[in-house]
């Protein structure tokens, strides 16, 4: 299907609904039977769906994960992805960095009326997409419709399952002195795309989104045998943030040097522009691993083999003290603290 | 990355460093004039390479630092005002008034919105032709050419509905400031890059005359900070008192006509209070009697509330080079970025939230 089709309007809908979002799609009538099955649920394809159940049945075995989150961004559709893809590789990746392989998803709707259902298409066929890259099942979902104005656009919220594969549990206690800091790869790209797209800046390459799904990789370190002490996606905050939390939660430092922390020159220079520091920039693709320093080359090997972590490089390591601690050497060799971003991002002045 | 890189160089850094120090033969103090400067400085830890006999204390030169709390106070009443759209550079938002912040009057209702060029408030205010847009000007010369081009491309195309609340300063009026104190102590000044872009430096040449003070114009990577200081020591060592322009790569000597043009056009040279330090004669720049019609303050009539912050913070003797944040006994304590006392503390270029950002809250004794 080209890239045009997905914005077509085949929806078989009552007469005068229009193309976008009404009321009555959320109202437990026929208009939300009928935009469930012609719409939502084709693009989901799971037997667990159509037997129209109020819940899903579920089989596994041992330990599971098990998570949640919620979906908000604007706008919904950006260069590489929209919220559908972020809805399921976000809550695949928090499934991943609890060192479990990713089962089943929930999927839960909130659609402002007026929405073009042309938009929802794009976002629940990506959601479909996602789920079958990320090898996870959408087995029980819910739609709601809020009247115009009460949400921007569409929210969406998906749980997650997993079954665990850790032999022990990853976790930020399980942190040790000595323990390389694992980047998955180059960041920024996703919190830089989100900017590019909402506020229009033109640059002249285009930002991508980072987005995608994790487990894989993560999945990769166990193969190959890696005693993974902890794992920690970046999100929102950046990797400035996933480390300050987990250097609190372990009560130990992490020393990182910024020479090693590579950032793609187009995301570097949106950043020098708009004076934001690429450490706190969200990302949707990637993450650190915690790994005793004398495994750090076996477990890159194993990283390296899965596209987003083909990038992959030790950026610092675990010291005992002072706890909580974060420092980066910087260019010219001296060290500072990095800290958690202080409220929400905001481009200075000049 | 290109331009950016070259100026980060470890080594040329140190051997900057180390022929800074063969210069230096007793204790000098230099200001550097810019927010910008000082951030940089910290991150890098510019102030760790230097010899100790020199020590670098921070300029007001923070545009949102040296706001003053009424206009704050008139943003967010305007703000608040049925059918306004205020429009602001993104770090003014989280700047203090009297009874808080943008960010605040905007979970209150109000339309507060955060653009990136003072022309994108000319684009909302053509998208909202039923709505009064306000753009919130502030800045020092830097900011100033884009936020009267703004007003200029406004009146052109008869845009009635955009109008700016203009607090603007100049940097030359606040150096002479602080050279008049009379317990001044700086006896350098590394002049801020971006100032001198707009306006050129011969404005400076009769301040280091006068005051016997050697003015280096200055940039904002860390090679370019080392040199500014390797030129100022080297200066003051030989007992002259120059204005010197190794930011040649950006900076001419007459600066940017164009952007001086459209300036003149739409602005004139008025008197202005500066947050933390006070009123200093025709030290800002206040729309032009033939912009009169553009000017918030005269559209929306009287909002002022002169009230100035009071308490323990201590920002304007930092912002007047008098103290750095870490004498502060409330830094990192009772003031933080999410708790702030003062401006410096919030905003990108403030010196206290640069200490605090890259430094750390330090151990006390005490």
């Amino acid at each position: 299907m080209s890239r045009d089709d997905d914005f077509r309007l085949t929806c078989p809908l009552p007469a005068g609904a229009g193309d976008t979002v009404q009321l009555a799609h959320g109202g437990g009538g026929r208009a939300m039977a009928r935009l469930i099955d012609a719409l939502i649920r084709p693009a989901f394809a799971d037997a667990e769906l159509d037997r129209r159940h109020d819940g899903a049945l579920l089989a596994l075995d041992g330990p599971a994960a098990f998570t949640t989150d919620s979906y908000v961004v604007r706008p919904l559709v950006f260069p590489g992805g929209d919220i559908g893809t972020l809805a399921v590789h976000g809550t695949v990746n928090d499934l991943a960095m609890c060192g479990a392989r990713p089962r089943y998803l929930s999927v839960g709707l909130i659609l402002e009326e007026g929405l073009p259902l042309a938009v929802l298409r794009r976002v629940v066929a990506s959601m479909g997409a996602a789920a079958t890259a990320s090898g996870v099942r959408l087995v029980t979902g819910d739609t709601k419709v809020v009247e115009r104005g009460k949400a921007d656009g569409l929210f969406i919220n998906t749980a997650g399952i997993g079954q665990v594969v850790a032999p022990v549990p990853v976790g930020p206690a399980g942190v040790e002195p000595g323990d390389a800091v694992i980047l998955s790869g180059d960041i920024g790209r996703h919190g830089m795309a989100i900017m590019a797209a909402r506020e229009g800046f033109g640059f002249e390459t285009v930002i991508e989104s980072d987005c995608a799904p994790l487990a894989e990789a993560v999945l990769a370190l166990f193969a190959a045998g890696v005693t993974v002490h902890c794992l920690r996606d970046l999100t929102r905050g950046g990797l400035a943030s996933a480390l300050v939390e987990i250097a609190e939660a372990a009560g130990r430092a992490i020393g990182i040097d910024e020479a090693a922390i590579p950032v793609a020159d187009h995301v570097l220079a949106a950043c020098e522009l708009l004076g934001l520091d690429p450490l706190q920039v969200a990302n949707e693709g990637r993450f650190v691993a915690f790994v005793p320093g004398a495994e750090a080359e076996r477990a890159l090997g194993a990283l390296r083999c899965h596209a987003p972590a083909s990038g992959a490089v030790v950026i610092g390591a675990v010291k005992e003290a002072p706890a909580g601690e974060v420092t980066c050497r910087g260019a010219l060799g001296v060290e500072r603290i990095i800290d958690m971003l202080s409220g929400e991002q905001l481009p200075r002045i000049c | 990355m290109r331009f950016r890189d070259e100026y980060r160089d470890g080594r040329a850094a140190r051997t900057l460093a180390d022929a800074i120090a063969r210069t230096v033969t007793r204790p000098w103090t230099l200001m550097e004039v810019c927010g910008g400067q000082t951030h940089a400085i910290v991150r890098f830890g510019i102030d760790r390479l230097l010899p100790p006999d020199v020590s670098l204390v921070h300029g007001p030169g923070c545009p949102v630092c040296v706001t003053p709390v009424e206009y704050v106070d008139k943003a967010i009443a305007i703000a608040g005002r049925a059918g306004v759209i205020l429009c602001s550079y993104g770090d003014m938002l989280r700047v203090p008034g009297s009874g808080g912040d943008l960010l605040a009057a905007r979970s209150r209702g109000a339309d507060v919105r955060a653009v990136y060029s003072p022309l994108d408030a000319l684009e909302v205010a053509r998208r909202n032709p039923r709505r009064e847009v306000v753009f919130f000007a502030v800045g020092f010369e830097t900011t100033a050419p884009a936020n009267a081009m703004a007003a200029y491309r406004a009146r052109q195309e008869g845009l009635g509905n955009l109008s700016l609340l203009v607090s603007h300063v100049l940097v030359p009026p606040a150096m002479r400031a602080i050279l008049d104190a009379p317990d001044n102590r700086i006896q350098g000044f590394l002049a801020a890059g971006h100032v001198c872009t707009v306006m050129g430096y011969e404005e400076y040449l009769p301040l280091a005359a006068h005051y016997r003070v050697p003015i280096v114009v200055t940039g904002f990577e860390p090679l370019d900070i080392l040199e500014g200081v390797y030129r100022c020591v080297r200066q003051l060592e030989a007992g002259r008192a120059e204005v010197e322009n190794p930011y040649s790569r950006v900076v001419r000597r007459a600066g940017n006509r164009t952007a001086l043009a459209v300036m003149g056009e739409v602005f004139r040279v008025i008197p202005r209070r500066w947050r933390g330090i006070g009123d200093i004669a025709d030290s800002g720049l206040g729309l032009a009697h033939a912009y009169a019609a553009f000017d918030a303050e005269n559209r929306f009539g009287p909002v002022a509330l002169d009230r100035e912050a009071t308490g323990e913070c201590i920002s304007g003797r930092v912002l007047k080079g008098e103290c750095k944040p870490t004498d502060c006994p409330a830094f990192g304590t009772r003031c933080t970025p999410e708790h702030p006392l003062g401006v410096t503390m919030v905003s990108a270029e403030g010196a206290c939230a640069a200490y605090y950002r890259y430094r750390g809250i330090p151990a006390r004794s005490s």
